[in-house]
Formats: structure tokens, C-alpha cells, sequence
């Protein structure tokens, strides 16, 4: 793809979710479609996380933790320390990448379906810790988050104040999905850098890419905490939308939701994660229509979407645009995969 | 304490019965199977069906949930997981797929059997009772003979018999089973449905003890997932004691810990993480296997 394609496609993208869909929400009346809208770019963020991690060979079911540990972190020192709710966002972010090293030096050794396991067992230690600790107030939680206030800088407002603004619900939209955007540049550009090449060399086979000299521990507790920084961030945003969190505010159900987002889009592209999460969470919105068949349909349209595209949605224009090159990657990829 | 042991055995039978299940699939297809609390549910619910509304007996309502759950995991292996598993690049792909079926049963137990707890009359009435050290009802020794019994024809099943032995060549080396002349696709099939019909067999024991509901799922396949932590993924044995380590520390957590709260789950959780850190591949796994 040329640079000028590429720019194209950003520029397309940005002129559809910035300007595009408030116009289409203002003519439509369809004003709940924001909150949903939301909390898909917020999602997409935590989903881009476990993508990340995947992208390094490893199957993450434990991003609901980072989001509940981003969460409370946020709600905790905006509630209690009366900090600004977007100086608390970088913080919730850190705290998790600086706790998922310390989780991940153990458990990072794990591989397969034993990390799989261990990050699902993850998760509930997480909500387990929450109900249990006083800090967290238990299975109350913390309600009555106040909205993000000002930022300034030098008295120049950067950020105003969605208590005083006339429509919170589209500055929420807005700051989701820049953030969304960012997050996803971020993926992007580390996916296509020398960390990106080495966690490919991860996901490949570990003993060779050691044997070459690759650090792959610092590797693998690089990518890891990059992916729990992006789930405490989304984790701290949606709390601060919600202006509530309990320890199920995020639970396993989220957990694996996050996977199945990276599958649905595809494993093997940068942006598959946000088509995956916009996918699922819409469809699920759409069918709420349904009432008690919602789950039936849900699922069962997960099941056939797999039957029909097991490599992701991605994978049909891959296959589409270049199929010589695609066709001999997988006779290659599952021997490499499973040592 | 004689209490928390005896409790603690019983919790592991059934336990161990799960894990078995799980195991299997695991062993033989490389499929981390989600949905494995759902079939246990949905077992449980069959023999609801069957002894709660049809009126017939406890035993024959725990056999038509197996036969009908090994169905099922036949129907699963060989429609959705078999050709799953040819196309896709990466094999964990079947995990969207295990969790779209969970999601599915979760769905179809919901429209079939409703929101609310189900649970069956007591099968044998009375309280064994040695001396105040054991009080145990008799409807729970049963029932945890009978996981007991369950357990060990499965082991010498699959130890003594022809089909065992080819499901556990198909668990040691996929290719060397297929050179040997296994029939690959038929024995996958037929293990996913006989650790499909482990599942619906636990869930009919249990519906006899506690009952069962439609949220019972998810947290079953946790600790399943967590007993085949424990003893390795993949193996027969460590599933065991898997099952019956996580009974035990459940009874003994239960009891110690209960002026502390609710928090037993977090201290096993906690120590299987440490655990984990020294011991990756569980008690009896094979690294990396």
C-alpha cells in the first residue's frame, strides 16, 4: 500500500467517525446509539491489548482484569483523592502495566492453553479481590463517580468540563474514539517497528528466536504490560462513563468477549480487534429487538461465522486480494505454531 | 476434621468427573473446550427432566443425560469442531468456537428449562451418622460412590479396552496414531463425546445434591479448567487428582477460613498462581504438552 493510499484510508476513517456518525446520530434522533458507540471504541481499546498479546503467541482471557484493576484505580483516586479524572487515566493505565509485570514474570513462562487458563483464572482472582478488599467497598462498589472535569494547562482549556457542556454524551463519543484512534496508531506503528518483527519472531517459535539472541522474556513482558496499559485505560474511561464500577463490572464474560473481538476480526491484522468488537457488541445491541431469543441468535450466528470464516472476517479480503502468498502461509503457520 | 475430609472426598468424586471430561477433549483434540459447564448443566437438566417430570428413576435419568449429552459432543466434534479445525490458520480459533457453543447452550437451556433453580427428591432419605465426627446424608454417599464408580470404569475403560487404547495412542502423537492405522476422525468424535457424556453424567449426580440453574455454568468450567491446572492438562491421572486436590482445599478452605469471608476462591487462586510459577506443566503434564 502507498503512503498516499494509506493517508486516504486514515483520513476516510477519521472524516466517518468524527464527522460523519454524530451527523447521522443528530438527523436520526438515534441519540442511545452514542453510549453504544462508546463503549465499542472503549472496548476496542482493551481488545487491541489482547490482540497484542496474541500478536506474541500467547491467548489472553484475562483483560477483564486489567480493566477492572484500571477501573478502580480511576474511580478510587478521583472519588477519594478528588483528582482529575484525566490525570487519573494515565495513572490506571500504569498502575496495571506495572502489575501485570509483576503477574507476568510468573506466569508469562506458561504457554498455550496453560496462559489461556491462567489469565481466566486471573480475571477472578481480580473481582474476587474486589469484593474482598475494603478499599473497594466491596459488592456495594463506587457509584456516584463524578464526570471528567477541566483540563487545563497554563489556563488554556484542553479539555472543558462534561458537567457544564450542553451534550456529555457526544464528548464522551468524541474522547472515546480519539482515544481509540490513538491506541490503534500506537498498535499500528509498534507492529510495524523492530519490537513488531521480534514479538513475530515470538509468536513463531520462542526456543529459535532465543537462540538467536532475542530477549524474549524482556519481549514478553514488554508486549504484556502494553496490553494491560491499554486495558486499564479502557477500563478507567468506561468506569468514568458508567460513573459507577462493582467487582462485575468486568468479569469473565468481558474477559472472553475480548478474545473472541480479536478472532472475530481476525488474529493476523492490526485492525481486526475494533471491526471484531464492532461487530460483536453492535450485533448484540441489534438483537436486543429479539428479547429472549438475543443469546440464540447471537451465538448461533457466532458458530456459523467460524464454520464459514474460521480466520477471522479480515481474512476474506486476504484471501480475495492475494491468494498465492496466502495460500502458502498456512501450510507453514501450524508447524510453527505448536512446537 | 474426619468431616472435612469426607467432605472433601465427595466434592472431589464429582469434581474429578469433570475434569476427566474436560481432559479428554483436551488430550485428544487440543480444544479448550468452554463449554464444558454448560453440558454439565445441560445434564443436569435432562435428569431433572427425566426423574423430576417424567417420573422414572434416578439411575435411567443419569443414563439418557449421558447418551444424550454424548450425542450432542458427537454432533459437536464432527459439524462444527472437525472442520473448524482443517481450515483454520491458528488452532486456537477453536476457542471462539467452544465459546460460541457454550453461549449457544447457555441460550437453548434458557428457552428449554427457564431461569429458575431445578432439583430432583431425594434418592435415599436418612443421615449417616458415626459418632458426631461424620454427618453426611445418605443421598450424598451415593452419590459420590457412584462418581467414584463412574471414574473407574473410564479409567479401565480406557486402559483395558481397544477404543481406550486408540484414544490414548491419539492423545500421545496425533501422526504416529494415524501411521499405526487409527482411524483419526472416529476416534476424536468418539472421544469428545464420551468426555461430553462425563460432563452430563456429573451434572445428573448433582442435580440430586444441590440442583441446578442456568448460571452454573461458567463458574463449573473456571474450576474445571483450574482442577486440569493443577494436575496437567492432557493427562488422565492429574485431572484426578486434580479434582480431588481442588475438594479438598474447598472443604478445608470452607471450614478454616469461613470467619474470614468469603475468601476462600482468592487464596486458592492465589496459591495455584505460585503454584503455577514453579510448575507450569501441573502436577502430572507434560511440559509444553
Amino acid at each position: 500500500m502507498t503512503l498516499f493510499k494509506k493517508l486516504l484510508g486514515v483520513g476516510l476513517f477519521l472524516a466517518l467517525v468524527l464527522v460523519l456518525v454524530p451527523w447521522l446520530i443528530e438527523r436520526s434522533g438515534r441519540w442511545d446509539f452514542y453510549y453504544t458507540l462508546t463503549s465499542v471504541a472503549l472496548l476496542s481499546i482493551a481488545s487491541a491489548g489482547v490482540w497484542l498479546t496474541f500478536y506474541i503467541g500467547r491467548i489472553n482471557i484475562g483483560q477483564g482484569a486489567y480493566a477492572l484493576v484500571g477501573g478502580y484505580v480511576s474511580a478510587i483516586l478521583v472519588t477519594q483523592a478528588g483528582m482529575n479524572f484525566w490525570l487519573t487515566l494515565p495513572l490506571a493505565g500504569l498502575f496495571c502495566a506495572l502489575l501485570s509485570v509483576l503477574i507476568g514474570l510468573p506466569i508469562l513462562r506458561l504457554r498455550g492453553v496453560y496462559f489461556a487458563m491462567v489469565t481466566l483464572v486471573l480475571t477472578e482472582v481480580v473481582r474476587l479481590t474486589a469484593l474482598a478488599l475494603p478499599i473497594t467497598n466491596g459488592a456495594r462498589g463506587i457509584v456516584n463517580i463524578p464526570l471528567p472535569t477541566e483540563l487545563s494547562l497554563f489556563g488554556l482549556t484542553l479539555i472543558p468540563d462534561f458537567g457544564t457542556l450542553a451534550n456529555p454524551k457526544l464528548a464522551f463519543y468524541l474522547a472515546a474514539v480519539i482515544m481509540m484512534i490513538l491506541s490503534y496508531a500506537v498498535l499500528y506503528r509498534i507492529v510495524h517497528s523492530r519490537l513488531g518483527h521480534l514479538c513475530r519472531s515470538l509468536q513463531q517459535n520462542e526456543e529459535l528466536a532465543a537462540s538467536i539472541g532475542v530477549n524474549i522474556t524482556y519481549l514478553r513482558i514488554l508486549a504484556y504490560s502494553i496490553s494491560s496499559f491499554f486495558g486499564g485505560i479502557a477500563g478507567a474511561s468506561f468506569v468514568n462513563i458508567s460513573q459507577s464500577i462493582y467487582p462485575s463490572s468486568f468479569q469473565v464474560v468481558d474477559s472472553v468477549n475480548f478474545m473472541l473481538n480479536c478472532f472475530l476480526g481476525g488474529l493476523g491484522y492490526v485492525f481486526g480487534p475494533m471491526l471484531g468488537t464492532l461487530l460483536l457488541y453492535f450485533g448484540w445491541d441489534l438483537l436486543f429487538t429479539t428479547g429472549k431469543y438475543q443469546l440464540l441468535i447471537y451465538s448461533s450466528l457466532l458458530i456459523l461465522l467460524m464454520l464459514v470464516l474460521p480466520n477471522g472476517l479480515l481474512s476474506l479480503r486476504l484471501s480475495r486480494k492475494a491468494k498465492q502468498p496466502a495460500q502458502a502461509s498456512p501450510d507453514k503457520q501450524p508447524s510453527g505454531a505448536t512446537p | 476434621m474426619e468431616q472435612i475430609i469426607a467432605n472433601g472426598l465427595y466434592l472431589g468424586a464429582q469434581y474429578a468427573l469433570i475434569a476427566l471430561g474436560l481432559t479428554l477433549i483436551f488430550s485428544l483434540m487440543n480444544v479448550l473446550n468452554f463449554a464444558h459447564g454448560q453440558m454439565y448443566v445441560l445434564g443436569g437438566f435432562i435428569t431433572y427432566t427425566v426423574v423430576a417430570q417424567l417420573g422414572l428413576p434416578f439411575l435411567l435419568g443419569i443414563l439418557v443425560s449421558g447418551l444424550l449429552l454424548a450425542l450432542m459432543g458427537a454432533g459437536v466434534e464432527k459439524y462444527l469442531f472437525r472442520p473448524v479445525v482443517a481450515r483454520s490458520v491458528r488452532e486456537e480459533s477453536t476457542m471462539l468456537l467452544a465459546a460460541g457453543i457454550a453461549f449457544f447452550l447457555d441460550a437453548v437451556i434458557l428457552l428449554l428449562f427457564g431461569e429458575k433453580q431445578r432439583g430432583i427428591p431425594k434418592i435415599v432419605d436418612g443421615v449417616f451418622n458415626w459418632d458426631f465426627r461424620i454427618i453426611m446424608p445418605y443421598d450424598r454417599i451415593v452419590v459420590g460412590l457412584l462418581a467414584l464408580a463412574a471414574v473407574a470404569a473410564f479409567i479401565l475403560y480406557m486402559r483395558y479396552s481397544r477404543t481406550g487404547r486408540a484414544m490414548r495412542a491419539l492423545a500421545q502423537d496425533r501422526t504416529a496414531a494415524q501411521l499405526m492405522g487409527v482411524d483419526v476422525n472416529r476416534y476424536s468424535m468418539f472421544g469428545f463425546a464420551l468426555g461430553a457424556m462425563l460432563a452430563g453424567v456429573a451434572g445428573g449426580l448433582l442435580v440430586s445434591i444441590t440442583g441446578v440453574n442456568l448460571g452454573m455454568g461458567g463458574p463449573t468450567s473456571i474450576k474445571a479448567f483450574m482442577m486440569i491446572m493443577i494436575g496437567g492438562a492432557g493427562v488422565i491421572s492429574g485431572a484426578i487428582a486434580g479434582g480431588f486436590i481442588l475438594g479438598m482445599m474447598e472443604s478445608v478452605g470452607l471450614t478454616v477460613l469461613a470467619a474470614y469471608g468469603d475468601v476462600t476462591y482468592l487464596i486458592i487462586f492465589a496459591s495455584l498462581m505460585v503454584f503455577l510459577a514453579f510448575r507450569p506443566q501441573g502436577l502430572m503434564g507434560k511440559p509444553w504438552g
